[in-house]
């Protein structure tokens, strides 16, 4: 069970490293499009995979394995937090508001469209 | 090497992760355990990224290691955005906008009291 979550875990940081990497290189401009992009996928996966999970649709490795290994560690609250400091003390206040609301609003919006799929 | 390093940091961020919330049980009402661990991860980012950037010689491998692989995997948003779903769907909406708000505000202080505690101590060292 522990190497369920460790394996899903390393596998999840390593497809918000390289798929991080990859907007950001493509982007433009101060917006953090990186991390609010795995936010809200990641929210949109684990709230499909607690309604399979609660409908016992899913087993309960793949829960442990999907939901707390690998969209726990896809998604981060820290690198969010962060960026959000980053933006405010390079004086980039309106981009940190819009950073804030949007990342909280759509992530919770997508985690209830993955409950009703 | 880099992506090994943010892996074997995934690995261990997510068991710290899945320890500390059963640890800290909570099934119903108010989700203190992620709350938890996401403030702790914001401090704890905010003054290793600072810490960090102040220093020389520090291989890469060691920022993905502890920042983007252990800090940023121990955190969690997706649990965050199903928790505050839940707390809604329960009827418990005044804990949903308290868990929000709490998360948001603190998380983003606890980022800026890292990084303040990082550039206080190294003030500290170079006084001596």
């Amino acid at each position: 069970m522990i190497w369920l979550i460790g394996i899903g875990g390393s596998l999840g940081a390593a497809g918000r490293y390289l798929l991080g990497n990859f907007i950001n290189k493509k982007k433009t401009g101060h917006f953090p499009l990186g991390t609010w992009i795995i936010n809200i996928t990641g929210s949109l996966l684990l709230g499909i995979l607690y309604k399979l999970h609660m409908t016992n649709e899913i087993s309960d490795w793949v829960w442990l394995f999907l939901g707390i290994g690998f969209c726990g560690a896809y998604t981060t609250f820290s690198t969010f937090g962060y960026e959000t400091i980053t933006l405010l003390q390079t004086n980039k206040k309106f981009l940190a508001g819009i950073y804030v609301l949007t990342s909280v609003i759509v992530s919770i919006l997508t985690a209830a469209m993955g409950f009703m799929i | 090497m880099k992506l090994i390093s943010v892996m074997l940091g995934g690995f261990l961020g997510a068991l710290t992760r899945y320890g500390i919330g059963e640890w800290i049980q909570t099934n119903k009402g108010f989700p203190l355990g992620t709350l938890l661990i996401n403030l702790l991860g914001c401090f704890f980012l905010g003054w290793f990224l600072t810490f960090i950037t102040n220093r020389k010689n520090i291989k890469p491998e060691l920022t993905l290691l502890i920042g983007t692989g252990f800090i940023g995997s121990f955190t969690t948003f997706s649990t965050f955005s199903v928790e505050t779903i839940l707390l809604f769907q329960n009827g418990e909406t005044a804990y949903g906008v308290l868990y929000i708000l709490i998360s948001i505000i603190l998380g983003i202080l606890m980022a800026y009291f890292g990084l303040k505690f990082a550039v206080v101590n190294e003030g500290k060292g170079e006084s001596h």
